[in-house]
């Protein structure tokens, strides 16, 4: 792996100075973000939802793509951590405008805030933002382009320890658009750092990056086939666009390939779990019966997304440390 | 009468097999004398070249200038600056500016502006078709006429066969040249990198090789029927050498050369998002460089070029996939070539051939060489001196350079254009 595509995220002491890609990260960057994020879990069900880790810190909330569930995950983990926040729709304002991300970036880094919480439709954009802020300004990748959505990763991660003991035994099944998907590629990369023994890639061809076999990642055509004795299925969403550019025929025929049913579901473990990123397309990539059945854990992912981000806000603006959780 | 004359260096002229201490003999601005000056010269200046290279000042196959059209990137005031600190004398320019070069009119305002700046020799190529649309023919004789040395789509793509076939059977009855950046569009409008393990893990959209290796089968087989003569440009691809060696040992009247960068770095230059290693073709493999390298030590490959792109800053400042391709190529061309003989891949003049008489050879021009007669184009040249390259110090407008801080082999000392001492690093 490249140093110089991972080191930026990390300060000269070697802690977390931004988020942006799970590339690079140790086992134990890993499991201290999951165990702190487990810490932060009961927040949320208290009466007063508020811990005092980020008070009298700005976080800007930066969303050049339309979002609701990460963006309001982000917004309420900077809020329980008593941050102030400002959110900034920019698909509405400057850049419509004609202004380059670096002069959106400066303005606002002239309102001295502390952290960025980046979506951008651009791979690499969060590296490129990190590259360019002033030192001190932390900036968290809520995912760009096709290259990597590390929170989605770790709060993946954190649903599966939920449920299985052990990662080192795991057998966990990405199914649908891996070539598309930033969360496929995050969480491969976690999968792979924590040493997920068996781990699978469902699709058709037109849908999985060429030469991902070298991730030490084993490639399916056939759903049934690549659901056989898994612990964990992960569903990606399948977008509209992707009927044009023959990648797919039309939804009806993925939906019969690759559309999680009960009866495909049957071919995995007894006890498995089923995630997907959101948001679900019911009867194109998974049905209804599933997605709401007893081996959906999708919601739960949900709920963990806000103590994981808390997690990591916290970490990346070195505030961990010094204030121990009440 | 200025009278010249260039001492005591060792003077290489790959046209002739020269490689030998001799003396260069220059009066009102052509060469006069090799080894022995003529009856009665009388030198008014001696430029001592004692432990250096004279060789003719290179020709370089690709150069964007930006002008007109891109004027905030380049113009071709600073970058004929650029190209004398490069040794480079001569330099071919693509039609794809704003206006197109689709007339006369258009190629002669680039030609006024650089005899005004008399730094460099611009020889221009016409664009096939009107605006480079692809659509209609240009007035390719009245471009012959004005001078062009030959025609090309640059990068734009002629999609239609028929069409090709026919723009090709026109040039080939006015026996103009074509020359090819081969590159099917589909397949690679929307990437940005080379399709492969790299690209797959920063989520960024891939360009595979065959993009190069089918669009060049193609042209392949429209210049077999055409029977027109053509030059591909830029190659990425190793299997493209094995294409191109392929069709010239079926005696295709084709050449081919290949970006000096393509001959030191591979897809993982991108690694970080490096938007400075965002060319077109892209980066590829290690394999590929291997045989692109042999391809030129073998002579599959006749010319090695800088294809410079100069850029301004905020063409590369965005993020990735939005930045533009390309490098400022023209100050590192001869230390990046030079590696081939510092590795021992090839012998110096052979390399000096590739970036000097065989380029010219390609573009059907008079230069690259020193013959009594000629214009004295000269690079002076010190292949073992050692330096680091610094963007912030180019000559030319644009600073996006993947090279940075590398230490190169190989540098100009002085440039003579029409025996005018144009460039000096003494």
């Amino acid at each position: 792996m490249n140093k110089e595509s991972t080191s930026i995220q990390f300060n000269s002491q070697g802690r977390l100075q931004h988020f942006l890609t799970i590339e690079g990260l140790h086992k134990s960057h890993i499991l201290e973000i999951l165990d702190l994020a487990t810490s932060f879990l009961t927040v949320g069900k208290r009466e007063v939802k508020k811990v005092p880790l980020l008070r009298g810190k700005t976080v800007v909330s930066l969303f050049f793509e339309a979002s609701t569930r990460t963006r309001t995950s982000f917004e309420l983990a900077a809020k329980r951590l008593s941050a102030d926040l400002l959110n900034i729709p920019v698909g509405a304002s400057s850049t419509q405008k004609g202004e380059s991300l670096l002069d959106t970036l400066k303005t606002l880094q002239a309102m001295h805030s502390d952290m960025f919480i980046v979506r951008h439709p651009g791979s690499g954009a969060s590296h490129f933002i990190a590259q360019h802020v002033v030192p001190g300004v932390a900036v968290i990748n809520a995912g760009d382009g096709r290259h990597a959505h590390p929170t989605q990763a770790i709060l993946d991660l954190l649903t599966i320890r939920q449920h299985k003991k052990d990662f080192s035994t795991l057998s966990m099944a990405i199914v649908g658009d891996v070539l598309h998907s930033r969360v496929a590629r995050s969480i491969l990369q976690a999968l792979r750092i924590l040493e997920v023994p068996h781990i699978r890639v469902v699709g058709p061809r037109t849908l999985i990056p060429k030469g991902i076999e070298e991730w030490g990642v084993h490639v399916y055509d056939s759903l049934e086939e690549g659901l056989v004795d898994v612990d964990v299925i992960m569903m990606l969403r399948l977008q509209k666009e992707r009927m044009q550019g023959g990648f797919l025929p039309s939804e009806h025929e993925y939906y019969r390939h690759y559309g999680l049913t009960a009866e495909k579901l049957s071919c995995a473990k007894p006890d498995v779990i089923v995630m997907h990123p959101g948001p679900i397309n019911r009867g194109v990539e998974i049905a209804s019966e599933v997605a709401d059945g007893p081996h959906s854990v999708i919601l739960q992912q949900v709920s963990n997304g806000i103590a994981v981000r808390m997690a990591i806000m916290a970490m990346v603006l070195g505030r961990v440390a010094e204030a121990p959780i009440p | 009468m200025t009278t010249l004359t260039i001492s005591g260096g060792r003077l290489i002229d790959p046209a002739q097999g020269i490689d030998n201490l001799l003396d260069l003999f220059i009066q009102n601005g052509k060469i006069v004398g090799i080894g022995k000056p003529p009856k009665g010269f009388k030198a008014k200046t001696v430029i001592s070249a004692r432990h250096l290279i004279v060789s003719p000042g290179l020709v370089e196959l690709s150069a964007r200038l930006r002008e007109p059209g891109l004027e905030q990137k380049a113009s071709i005031g600073t970058e004929v600056e650029a190209a004398a600190c490069g040794g480079i004398t001569t330099l071919c320019y693509p039609p794809d500016t704003d206006p197109v070069i689709d007339t006369p009119a258009v190629m002669e305002l680039i030609q006024k502006r650089a005899q005004k700046e008399g730094k460099a020799h611009l020889v221009i190529l016409g664009a096939l078709t009107q605006g480079l649309k692809g659509e209609s023919l240009s007035e390719i004789l009245a471009l012959k006429t004005a001078g062009c040395v030959g025609v090309t789509n640059a990068w734009e793509p002629v999609v239609d066969l028929e069409f090709l076939r026919r723009a090709y059977q026109y040039a080939a009855t006015f026996h103009l040249k074509i020359f090819i950046q081969p590159e099917d569009v589909f397949l690679s409008r929307r990437g940005s990198v080379h399709e492969g393990s790299v690209s797959a893990r920063l989520g960024l959209i891939g360009i595979p090789s065959i993009a190069e290796t089918i669009a060049l089968a193609t042209h392949l087989e429209v210049i077999r029927e055409t029977g027109i003569s053509a030059h591909f440009g830029r190659l990425s691809s190793g299997e493209s050498i094995r294409l191109i060696q392929k069709a010239r040992q079926a005696g295709l009247p084709i050449t081919a050369d290949v970006a000096v960068h393509q001959l030191h770095l591979t897809e993982a230059a991108v690694e970080g998002f490096n938007a400075f290693a965002r060319v077109k073709p892209p980066f590829r493999l290690e394999a590929d460089r291997k045989r692109l390298r042999k391809g030129v030590a073998g002579g599959v490959i006749q010319a090695i070029c800088s294809d410079h792109q100069p850029h301004d800053f905020a063409a590369k400042t965005l993020p990735f996939e939005q930045t533009e391709p390309g490098l400022s190529g023209l100050e590192t061309l001869l230390p990046l070539a030079l590696d081939l003989y510092h590795q021992k891949e090839m012998s110096l003049s052979e390399v000096l051939a590739c970036l000097t008489h065989k380029p010219a050879e390609i573009l059907g021009i008079a230069a690259g060489h020193l013959a009594v007669g000629m214009p004295a184009d000269i690079c002076i040249f010190d292949p073992n001196a050692s330096w680091q390259v610094d963007a912030s110090s180019f000559k030319s407008a644009g600073h996006n350079t993947p090279f940075e801080g590398w230490k190169v082999k190989g540098q100009v000392k002085m440039t003579l254009f029409e025996g005018k001492v144009v460039h000096m690093h003494m």
